[in-house]
């Protein structure tokens, strides 16, 4: 009886072996890495169709009067923070793909079949590559749009920047996770994507501020995460640091930055609560 | 000690049930072959046994160890070789081998030593930098069976190993397991191929509709078998009128059993007679019905007699017949993690 126990008990004797975590997640993320290497193409439309953004949408409103957007912006300036946000935000809503296609294949079948030390590598190791390969999206707007004429937000502008997209690519990530887990193939999954991401686009501060839109999109505007993550960039590449200034006029109330990073936060979190247990469940 | 032992392991996919109160033990160091028709639920109790499934209600031990409160302690002692090959087509087969190197927590040192032997092993030197996408349902099952063996597991699990392949990858695959079994690993081999389970295993167990129902070595259940098995036809091509009407004649004289229609061969008639003096009796009721006989033959009975005596019908009619009532597409579809 007393050896019965015994074996049945086995994984609660064993600790959790970090260099494990470190060796299995490693290998993951440098498959991801090798894949994208080898089929670049992902990449470089993730960074061509923000451009593309840039370059028409900035154009299409160059010759607007002078004074309508807040603090006398012009167009171009404006758009940049939108279109980094934009950016780091489809990438990040594309995390869940990989995943979703190694279900269909059958190749998450031979993850789950060798003794991981944890599960949640699987999970580490998606979460490094595409926040990696949003912030490298996002930097190379940047860039581009310093080119441009748009701007650049200095040192700690460029802190604040990257913290804000971090918690913003966290966020999604978790959201695209999810779904990878909870959709049945990745059809409905790349239906999601579509549906999800202009909208948010179109019903954020990315193209035009609060002030253009009637009071039922200020709410939905002013609600929607692309929006908190915007306008701390946006003040910040108008060279404003201080969190404490209030950055968005909401409906419901003045937001400063240090209130817009706050509820990404907290949305984070929130969406990596409910997807855990998603997540436990399928990869137990 | 078996290295594997099921007791009453139920499974269920919606209303389908996969697995009905399955038993089995696997002796350590057999190479055990599970034999049955698509559908019996091979696959299924080999996804249990891999921890990939959770079974609806059952014991499983897997080496000593209770496998559902223990799962990591089984895969790290089993290799799985699944029946469709999921390789990542962008990566090289030596880098599928290093990653899966790593998730089996090899050191760098052993994983070196193990994928050069494995290369050697399997001969795949000539391809194994070239990416997978190129690569030849043998050469990918090759790649599988490498990736399955890398950590040395006790236990190697293979599902249709050889279903579809090139001489040249079977004869290879074939010869390792022989090999393996040789050091002592345990094999165990799941197949609706009764050559391929034939040439390879020292042990079988039939299962059908979820449950075994025979079980032993070839020649050990050839035996209890006994007499001889004959195929019979009346004329060279028969239809099913007439075959019913011989089967109904033939089934009163004594020493007669498992009469099975054979509608792929023309109609013939299969089945085994005690002894050889059954079949002059045979002939003497046919005359008496005005029938004669256009063909017989004997021989010892095979693995497919085995089967048919087991189960009432021949493999390949259980095939059909599981093939008519299941969407095989749609189970593999729900089971999806």
């Amino acid at each position: 009886m007393t050896s019965k126990l015994k074996l049945d008990n086995l994984s609660n004797k064993e600790n959790t072996n970090f260099l494990y975590i470190y060796q299995e997640t490693l290998a993951l993320t440098k498959r991801l890495f090798l894949q994208l290497a080898r089929r670049p193409s992902t990449l470089v439309a993730g960074i061509l169709q923000p451009l593309i953004w840039l370059l028409l949408f900035g154009a299409l409103f160059s010759n607007a009067p002078k004074g309508l957007l807040p603090g006398g912006m012009d167009y171009g300036n404006f758009l940049g923070a939108g279109v980094i946000v934009f950016t780091a935000f489809s990438g990040a809503l594309n995390a869940g793909l990989p995943i979703m296609f190694d279900r269909e294949f059958g190749f998450l079948n031979r993850l789950l079949v060798a003794p991981l030390e944890t599960r949640s590598s699987i999970v580490f190791s998606s979460v490094i590559y595409i926040t990696t390969i949003s912030i490298l999206q996002s930097l190379a707007i940047m860039g581009t749009a310093f080119f441009l004429g748009y701007g650049w937000p200095g040192p700690s502008g460029l802190a604040l920047v990257l913290f804000t997209l971090l918690l913003l690519v966290f966020s999604v990530t978790a959201l695209s996770l999810g779904l990878a887990f909870a959709l049945p193939g990745h059809i409905e999954l790349i239906a999601v994507i579509f549906v999800v991401n202009l909208p948010l686009l179109f019903a954020s501060t990315a193209l035009a501020p609060l002030a253009f839109m009637p009071n039922w999109l200020c709410w939905i505007a002013s609600l929607n995460p692309l929006t908190l993550a915007i306008e701390p960039i946006r003040s910040a590449y108008q060279g404003n640091l201080d969190l404490n200034v209030v950055i968005l006029n909401a409906p419901y109330g003045g937001l400063t930055g240090f209130n817009c990073l706050a509820i990404l936060v907290v949305i984070t979190f929130t969406l990596f609560l409910i997807i855990r247990p998603l997540l436990n469940r399928k990869l137990a | 000690m078996p290295i594997i032992e099921v007791a009453d392991l139920k499974k269920s996919y919606g209303s389908v049930s996969a697995l009905d109160g399955l038993e089995m033990k696997v002796p350590k160091g057999s190479l055990f072959g599970l034999l049955g028709p698509n559908g019996a639920g091979k696959t299924t109790f080999i996804r249990i046994i891999c921890t990939l499934l959770s079974p609806d209600s059952g014991k499983v031990v897997v080496n000593g160890v209770n496998a559902l409160s223990n799962p990591k302690f089984v895969r790290s002692n089993v290799g799985y070789v699944a029946q469709e090959v999921a390789l990542d087509k962008i990566l090289t087969g030596r880098e599928l081998l290093t990653l899966q190197s790593d998730l089996y927590h090899l050191t760098s040192s052993k994983r070196m030593e193990r994928i050069d032997f494995l290369i050697d092993r399997l001969e795949m030197s000539e391809w194994i930098d070239r990416r997978c996408g190129t690569y030849s349902g043998g050469m990918r099952r090759r790649i599988d069976l490498s990736a399955g063996l890398l950590h040395q597991p006790d236990l190697l699990i293979l599902d249709e190993p050889t279903v579809g392949l090139d001489f040249e990858s079977r004869k290879i695959i074939w010869k390792l397991l022989s090999e393996l079994k040789g050091e002592g690993k345990t094999i165990l081999l799941s197949s609706h191929y009764l050559e391929e389970v034939e040439a390879l295993s020292d042990q079988i167990a039939i299962i059908d509709k979820g449950r075994v129902i025979a079980n032993g070595t070839i020649d050990q259940l050839k035996k209890e078998l006994g007499g001889e098995s004959i195929t019979l036809k009346v004329k060279e091509f028969s239809n099913e009128n007439e075959a019913l009407k011989v089967k109904n004649i033939i089934s009163t004289v004594k020493g007669v059993s498992d009469i099975v229609v054979n509608s792929y061969q023309g109609y013939s008639l299969n089945f085994l007679v005690d002894n050889e003096n059954v079949l002059e009796d045979i002939s003497l009721e046919l005359k008496k019905a005005d029938k004669s006989v256009y063909a017989i033959s004997k021989r010892k009975p095979s693995l497919d007699d085995i089967y048919l005596h087991a189960t009432g019908r021949t493999l390949m009619d259980a095939e059909m017949d599981v093939l008519s009532t299941r969407d095989i597409k749609l189970e593999r579809k729900k089971a999806m993690k």
